[in-house]
């Protein structure tokens, strides 16, 4: 099928400038481009890369823990896998994963601009990036680090023989890019709104990746100093965490839980966003409760600088810090489950249909809702103390990151896909695989729960064999997930190849971005559009929604080549 | 160890036992809201469906949102003030504890007794008893945790953690250390064995090292120079040691602290943190110059000083 064969092919009275992607082909239009979109489809290159990096780690580590005993690895090598998958996983895929590929795509499109307030300092970030990652990578080639993500001290200071000071040095660097991004954004929103975007018209995928960008300007500079400190005391022997000098390895744990906690927000704040274009779109509805979502996207960004006490509370902290921290940690349900319950009030009354993205965007729901709950559990001291460090922290912490983010990020690129590239892919496919994912996962991280209930202890390379069952069960999922990985690779490349054209709009979106060609020209737009309505303009404000199919009908200026269906 | 994950001893267990239960019966119905919503919705609401759509008035949709955030709100701070009353209780050894140390290292745990006896990845208690533990790490961080307890207490280089338990039922449970210590951390096991008080008892007497880590203490406190300036007739100014065990001693900045074992070891290894009031801050570092064993007989011999010896 041939995009000559559609009756409704594109005809937008006006001619349009060449996309994006016809721009220039060579190597280095790419390397030095500073269009936003270009360099968003860069980080996704490299996201990509780090993601399979880190995934193979995941593989290795699930298949040693089939059997109790250490078998496959040594328990070195072991340590090595679980530091190589935590720091690629956390620094070099979620945090950048949505706002530097969705959010440099969409992000200056959704409010009408041209481009981010800063182009080439943008390009810098993405540089950074891949010069963090290098190193990390080196420091995984010469022989690896064995600290685990989190550089506990004094371990990572005194103890550890591995390479760790190339790797924080790695981690620094990409720290930079994330300062940089963040910057970025945070100027964009503020300056390159079209006329009429006022700041209540922002779509919530904005607003999301604004309050991150918050987080990432003022928490990332913590990270900063923490790493600079472990380099500090490992080539210049400072003595800051080491208690016979004076120091303390607690003082670590406060200012690298000072960024790390808010760092989750960073990872998940973006993909509530996603998951909330997805689901109007798909419901054809407005957000339920759009102020209040925005309130509890700024309260989530706020409140998640003065949780970070609750990593702490076996480490010997006060009682009385612990209370304020446990406290806090439970205020900030509040917001997260405000988001919960309006994403399905969203559905209510509204006209759904299940494309593939609709169906991760509903686990991201479900799962976000697991994450969260099993939060409260470890938001209680007394609970906290039993099952923290154990395989339910692990399997808490995957259900917000793994079943949260990154079914987010897989909804978002299943539906910008058409705008970024232009083409469709199969929905069949497509479908099959969200399911997939939703099933592997469950499989996965669920009998985690019940492992570090038991009392299994995370970091564990060889375990008792009472716990050798519900190991084989997430074995097993993690099987069934790195097939359902393995399936948009093939779909998508097929896509690219002889994918169905898109046209503008396929999904009948409201957002701006949805406005221009697909994919978009070079300056996003023929003029700058005007906007003159609240976001998620499914239905008109006082009458009932209306179905895609009809909405079709009365907009007889439709630029959407004709369904095949 | 065959199936003693899943047993339980002591009274933090059964509080743990109990929040964890109506923590998971909340959570589960929670889900099955969420779940039923998003469920019920999907079908009902499915395109094509000829459901009638009803609007939701701006009204209503005020009150549901005031309604649920109203509602999570409250169940949060419901749970925590559950959960913090129920910490709270149990915050703090009970005065009659029976003392223990823990020293751990990579990668094994050691256990001395108050009597000197001392044991290497196991620990012998008696049931019914409270049991306070003073741990300390040599090296890097671990973390003492007994699944059966419920419990788990860091083990943090320069400073003395502390944590109790009372298990109620004689038996065998595993220990593991929990927090990432290095190559060994996975094999860092260990047992607390339970006993009847009155088997305990037999089996501290059959343990020989008991009586000598006191009379070594004894040796050490003349040999290593404290006694040149604790001894009674010292021209020194230095505290009497005798009696101190357990006394509140007041300190220069104005804090009162109880002088419990793990704050004897302190003073020895890090005199400059805690001074008492009315002396001179003279008092040498001996962190470099004492070994492990001999701060634990140091420590053994000042508690056995009664008041009344000179
Ligand atoms: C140079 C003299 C000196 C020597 C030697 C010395 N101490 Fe002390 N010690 C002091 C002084 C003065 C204080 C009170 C000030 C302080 O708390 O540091 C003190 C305090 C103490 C305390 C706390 C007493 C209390 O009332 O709270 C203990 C326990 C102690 N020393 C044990 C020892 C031991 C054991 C040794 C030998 C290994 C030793 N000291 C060697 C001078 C000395
Ligand atoms: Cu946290
Ligand atoms: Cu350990």
């Amino acid at each position: 099928m041939t995009d000559a064969a559609h009756p409704g092919t594109p005809d937008h009275g006006y001619s349009l400038p060449p996309s994006y992607l016809g721009a220039g082909t060579t190597l280095r239009s790419w390397l030095l481009t500073t269009d936003h979109k270009r360099i968003g489809l860069l980080y996704l290159a490299s996201i990509t890369v780090f993601f399979l990096i880190g995934g193979i780690a995941a593989a290795v580590m699930r298949t040693e823990l089939m059997t109790p005993t250490g078998d496959l690895v040594s328990a070195d090598t072991y340590n090595r896998l679980f530091t190589l998958h935590g720091v690629i996983m956390v620094w070099f895929f979620l945090i950048p994963a949505v706002p530097t590929t969705l959010g440099n795509f969409i992000l200056p499109m959704a409010i009408g601009a041209r481009d981010v307030a800063f182009p080439r300092l943008n390009l810098l970030s993405w540089y950074l990036n891949i010069a963090g990652g290098t190193l990390a990578l080196v420091a995984l080639l010469l022989g690896g680090v064995d600290t685990g993500w989190t550089f506990y001290t004094p371990y990572s200071t005194l103890y550890s023989n591995s390479y760790v000071t190339l790797a924080a040095a790695g981690v620094f660097v990409a720290g930079f890019s994330s300062i940089a991004t963040g910057l970025n954004f945070i100027v964009t929103v503020h300056t390159q709104r079209t006329k009429g975007m006022t700041w209540m018209r922002l779509p919530l995928f904005v607003w999301s990746i604004y309050a991150t960008s918050i987080i990432l300007v003022l928490a990332t500079p913590a990270l900063a100093i923490v790493l600079a400190m472990i380099v500090g005391e490992r080539v210049f022997d400072l003595g800051l965490f080491d208690p016979t000098r004076g120091g303390d390895p607690i003082l670590f744990q406060h200012i690298f839980w000072f960024y790390s906690h808010p760092a989750v927000y960073i990872m998940i704040l973006p993909g509530m966003g996603v998951v909330t274009e997805v689901l109007t779109c798909f419901s054809r509805r407005k957000v339920f409760g759009y102020e209040a979502m925005v309130f509890a996207i700024l309260g989530i960004a706020i409140f998640g600088f003065f949780v970070w006490g609750h990593h702490m509370f076996v480490s010997g902290q006060s009682t009385f810090a612990s209370l304020i921290f446990s406290l806090l940690s439970f205020v900030i349900a509040v917001p997260s489950a405000i988001k919960v319950f309006n994403w399905s009030a969203t559905l209510y009354g509204g006209h759904i249909t299940f494309e593939a993205s609709m169906l991760y965007a509903l686990g991201f729901v479900g799962l976000f809702t697991m994450g969260g709950l099993t939060g409260l559990f470890l938001a209680s001291v007394p609970v906290d103390v039993h099952v923290t460090d154990t395989y339910f922290i692990v399997a808490h912490f995957h259900y917000i990151m793994v079943g949260g983010m990154v079914s987010a990020f897989f909804a978002g690129l299943h539906f910008w896909w058409p705008k970024i590239t232009g083409r469709m892919y199969s929905e069949g496919f497509a479908r099959a695989a969200a399911l997939l994912m939703f099933v592997g996962f469950n499989v996965t991280f669920f009998p985690q729960f019940i492992l570090g209930f038991m009392g299994m202890p995370r970091r564990y390379w060889s375990y008792p064999p009472e716990f050798q069952i519900l190991n084989l069960m997430s074995s097993f999922g993690a099987m069934i997930l790195a097939l359902a990985y393995a399936l948009p690779f093939v779909y998508f490349a097929l896509s690219l190849w002889r994918g169905r054209m898109a046209g503008d709009n396929p999904w009948r979106a409201t957002g701006l971005e949805w406005a221009t060609a697909s994919p978009p020209p070079r300056e996003n737009f023929a003029e700058p559009p005007v906007v003159d309505s609240a976001p998620y303009d499914y239905h008109p404000a006082h009458a009932e929604p209306t179905e895609r199919e009809d909405a079709r009908d009365r907009e007889d200026q439709d630029d959407r080549p004709e369904d095949p269906r | 160890m065959s199936g003693a994950f899943w047993s339980r001893a002591g009274a933090h267990a059964e509080s743990f036992d109990r929040l964890f239960a109506v923590l998971t019966g909340f959570s589960v119905l929670i889900l099955l809201l969420v779940a039923g919503l998003i469920i019920g919705f999907s079908i009902r609401f499915r395109s094509g469906s000829k459901v009638t759509r009803h609007k939701v008035s701006r009204l209503v949709h005020r009150e549901i949102e005031i309604g649920w955030i109203a509602a999570t709100a409250i169940v949060a701070l419901f749970f925590f003030w559950w959960t913090t009353s129920a910490n709270l209780q149990q915050a703090g050894a009970p005065a009659d504890a029976m003392e223990i140390h823990i020293e751990a290292k990579q990668w094994m745990w050691k256990a001395s007794h108050p009597d000197g006896t001392r044991e290497l990845s196991t620990l012998h208690v008696p049931a019914g008893r409270p049991v306070a533990l003073y741990l300390n790490s040599q090296d890097v961080i671990h973390s003492f945790f007994v699944p059966a307890f419920r419990l788990k207490q860091d083990v943090v280089p320069g400073r003395t953690a502390t944590m109790w338990f009372e298990a109620d039922k004689p038996g065998t449970y595993p220990l593991l250390c929990a927090e990432y210590c290095g190559t060994g951390h996975s094999k860092m096991l260990g047992e607390i064995v339970v006993m009847e008080p009155g088997d305990f008892a037999a089996w501290l007497d059959s343990r020989p090292e008991g009586a000598g880590l006191i009379a070594a203490g004894r040796a050490l406190f003349t040999s290593a120079g404290c006694s040149g300036c604790h001894a009674a007739g010292s021209a020194v100014h230095a505290p009497e040691l005798a009696g101190l065990y357990g006394r509140q001693v007041p300190l220069a900045d104005g804090r009162v602290v109880t002088a419990d074992a793990a704050y004897i070891q302190d003073s020895i290894l890090l005199p400059r943190r805690d001074i008492v009031a009315g002396y001179a801050p003279i008092m040498p570092d001996f962190a470099d110059l004492l070994d492990e064993e001999e701060v634990a007989a140091l420590v053994a011999y000042i508690r056995s000083l009664k008041g009344d010896t000179p």
